[in-house]
């Protein structure tokens, strides 16, 4: 048992926050999401640079080879200071998905440009029917004359209007619903047939709604095997989880610190209002919530490379149920600590408590989570009394 | 990062689960998980198995017959018990007075308490809160003065838990009312057959004698019973109070009971269906176990500073809160998920030797009670929201 990160996490903390600290500043951050394409490309090339890029990402194509703990660090600096580049799809969800199911010639092409920067995806897989459920897929691909052909609507696509490839879920056996028939592709958003609509989502994000009209892409845009990509699909959301459930504790943590500071200057009735136990037992209660989803973004963390996929889920979930809580309970007390100016845009403390909002709608929010908990691993219940040992009288 | 047992540890509760299994009496672990009333002779009968076994005190140093485990092992050694069914270990004496006198006792005190906690012989219980002085402790008015080779002791203290069963008691008393209210607290150990003690039970809204009121009525006390300084007791109460964090979040206890939770859920019905595929109840037990999780992820990050020789904090307070919400919810579900079998209110029949006809299914007699029991634990032991003061100025810093 060991709760400290390593030496080698230690140092890529102390250097993703100094960067940030220096480059990305709330000030900096706003002329970014004010900007045409909302996302800076300094910002991403000194990501790049950094090598925060390639966390993930195997060694043997220009990653540092990390798992869940070392792109935990990243996320949470990244939540602290508010990111809004899209390194939850490019580098965690992409990632993910050309490492567990691209073939080699993807992983060789790809991985790569994921760790150098030269390339950005978004993750297309939400439809209008089917809110956060993974199984349900009406958009289809069908063969046809050596090629698939796509059609369909994808929502609420984190960063689509950015992304150089999508990689995007569709059905090509079963029904709409069946966890099997599933498959995953690239397509190339200049495509033919390919239709986005973007637009700002609160947390000073963007997300597009994208249709696929007749889209063909070659056979070699499929990633994984045919009709079986839930299983990727399922462990890449997983680690996609768990990456959120990092940021969140940046967030959360930044806006504990931002809480304790204003209570001990913020002077009423001559004290400062620290000094009033009623917000004193919030801002406990605040710390107490950051610390316990610290302890779920760790197990997430920690779980979300397990081979057990039962395990595996049960963590994760039981991580984003807690932490969508966390959050909410965090942000909105941080916001109701601040007063009147807890409620204004100038302050970065409603910035934060929007984006807490945020995670908590992606990819399930707590009731789901605590559904799919249950179904991953609920053995039966049993007699939890031990019954005593039979003991046999000899009677002759 | 790794949250996982080493493979020393592992090993370790390998040791400890055999143990209980085979030494933990089967009619005790049954009282345990079914919630019936253990009776005085039960806990000493599993505190002397340890004893016998050398367990009894994990915290202490060998040199005074300690096991000397740190604190991951202590809390191996708890969890365990705890799920397989033991009684609580009655702290008072072993994780109490225990520490305070090893670290401020005299050599005679040393010699003569030591040896009879470990072999059960004193029952201690805990004189320190009075009528007047709850929360705010300090303000304690039970008077100890000084004759001769002895003091005499007057007073009342309140809230003793199973003072009817104790044979000692460690109280703080006031030795002097001058300068700041804490300078002039005395820690004394007092036998509880001395002449002008009485013990009068308060009986709780459960309907059970848990609690006791002790009145002292000219006392005396050798003063070779003073531990440590006059003046100090406040200092080892202190000291106490960062040794009390041993189980304080009760992981491996809220386990059990979760257990017991899911099981009555699967037995009782709603809609012709087990009530444990009622959306709405399993969301709630789902609830309570996801936060069990998350505390004892946070107890071990707490257990493993501790391990690493990190001093104890006040994270301990962050620990009561936590465990003793999700405690009381635990008693909640169950008593709601018997529905209206949680009405009868048959106190026999959680004791022994119940002949009676049961009324429900048998788990369900005594849940109620122990939802109303359980109201306590967010009161005792510094109430949650003193644990909350407590937070809000050693870490917050406000």
């Amino acid at each position: 048992m060991d709760f400290n990160y390593s030496e080698e996490q230690l140092l890529l903390k102390d250097a993703v926050e100094k960067f940030l600290d220096k480059n990305y500043t709330f000030e900096q951050r706003k002329q970014i999401i004010a900007s045409r394409d909302g996302i800076s490309t300094t910002a991403w090339g000194g990501f790049a640079s950094l090598g925060l890029l390639g966390v993930p990402i195997p060694q043997e194509f220009g990653g540092f080879g990390g798992g869940g703990v070392d792109v935990m660090v990243v996320m949470e600096a990244l939540g602290r200071a508010l990111v809004v580049e899209p390194y939850l799809p490019t580098v965690v969800l992409a990632g993910s998905t050309i490492t567990l199911g691209g073939s080699a010639a993807q992983r060789q092409i790809l991985l790569p440009r994921i760790a150098d920067g030269s390339m950005k995806f978004a993750f297309a897989h939400t439809e209008p029917r089917a809110r956060w459920e993974l199984n349900r897929v009406h958009t289809t691909a069908r063969q046809e004359g050596g090629m698939w052909v796509i059609d369909g609507q994808k929502s609420v696509v984190l960063h689509g209007g950015v992304a150089d490839l999508l990689i995007v879920t569709a059905r090509t056996s079963g029904a709409p619903d069946s966890p099997h028939g599933i498959t995953l592709f690239f397509v190339n958003p200049a495509e033919q047939g390919v239709m986005g609509r973007e637009y700002p989502t609160y947390d000073g994000m963007r997300a597009a709604e994208v249709t696929f009209d007749n889209v063909s892409v070659s056979p070699e845009s499929m990633i994984g095997v045919l009709d079986n990509g839930y299983p990727l699909l399922d462990a890449v959301i997983d680690r996609g989880i768990a990456a959120l459930c990092a940021e969140a504790v940046g967030c959360m943590s930044a806006l504990h610190s931002a809480t304790l500071e204003y209570l001990k200057t913020r002077q009423q009735f001559g004290v400062p209002i620290g000094r009033f136990q009623a917000l004193q037992h919030r801002a406990v209660d605040m710390l107490i919530h950051c610390e316990q989803a610290r302890s779920m973004a760790l197990l997430a963390a920690v779980k979300v490379d397990s081979a057990n996929a039962a395990e595996r889920q049960r963590a994760l979930s039981a991580a984003k149920d807690f932490i969508g809580r966390a959050g909410r309970f965090v942000g909105q007390q941080a916001i109701q600590l601040h007063g009147g100016m807890g409620m204004t845009d100038e302050l970065n403390v409603g910035h934060y408590f929007k984006r807490l909002t945020a995670i908590d709608v992606t990819f399930g929010n707590g009731a789901l989570h605590r559904e799919r908990f249950w179904q991953a691993g609920e053995a039966p219940a049993e007699e939890p009394v031990r019954k005593p040992a039979k003991r046999w009288k000899q009677l002759v | 990062m790794d949250l996982n047992y080493t493979a020393d540890e592992l090993a370790f509760r390998d040791t400890v689960r055999s143990f209980v299994r085979t030494r933990l009496p089967h009619e005790i672990a049954r009282k345990v998980l079914e919630h019936k009333r253990l009776r005085k002779d039960d806990h000493l009968r599993w505190q002397k198995i340890l004893s016998e076994q050398g367990w009894m005190a994990p915290q202490w140093p060998k040199q005074y017959g300690g096991c000397e485990w740190n604190a991951v092992q202590q809390h191996i050694f708890e969890e365990e018990c705890a799920d397989a069914g033991a009684p609580r270990i009655i702290p008072f004496g072993v994780n109490m007075v225990g520490p305070v006198i090893i670290a401020f006792g005299s050599d005679w005190q040393k010699r003569h308490y030591l040896p009879r906690i470990l072999s059960n012989e004193d029952w201690w219980c805990q004189g320190y809160s009075e009528p007047g002085a709850g929360s705010d402790l300090a303000s304690l008015k039970t008077r100890a003065e000084r004759r001769g080779d002895r003091y005499v002791v007057n007073g009342q203290k309140t809230w003793t838990t199973l003072a009817q069963h104790a044979d000692m008691i460690f109280c703080l008393v006031r030795t002097a009312s001058t300068g700041k209210k804490q300078e002039g607290i005395s820690f004394l150990l007092i036998d509880m057959r001395s002449r002008g003690v009485t013990v009068r039970p308060i009986i709780t809204i459960e309907g059970e004698h848990e609690v006791n009121e002790v009145w002292f009525e000219d006392v005396e006390v050798p003063a070779e019973n003073l531990v440590g300084e006059e003046g100090r007791g406040w200092t080892y109460a202190k000291f106490l109070l960062s040794h009390e964090r041993s189980g304080i979040a009760a992981v491996g206890a809220s386990k059990r009971e979760l257990r017991m939770l899911k099981y009555i859920a699967s037995q009782e019905h709603s809609g012709g269906r087990p009530l444990i595929e009622d959306a709405r109840v399993r969301d709630r037990i789902v609830q309570v176990e996801i936060d069990l999780m998350a505390l004892e992820i946070t107890n071990l990050r707490v257990l493993a500073a501790d391990r690493e020789g990190r001093a104890p904090g006040p994270e301990a307070s962050i620990l009561k809160i936590k465990g003793t919400d999700i405690q009381q919810a635990l008693t909640e579900l169950m008593a709601e998920a018997v529905g209206p079998y949680g009405l009868p209110h048959l106190p026999a029949a959680w004791g022994d030797h119940w002949l009676g006809e049961r009324v429900g299914p048998e788990y369900a007699a005594p849940l109620t009670a122990r939802y109303f029991n359980y109201r306590k634990t967010s009161i005792y032991g510094g109430s949650n929201e003193i644990q909350r003061n407590i937070i809000a100025q050693h870490i917050l810093g406000l």
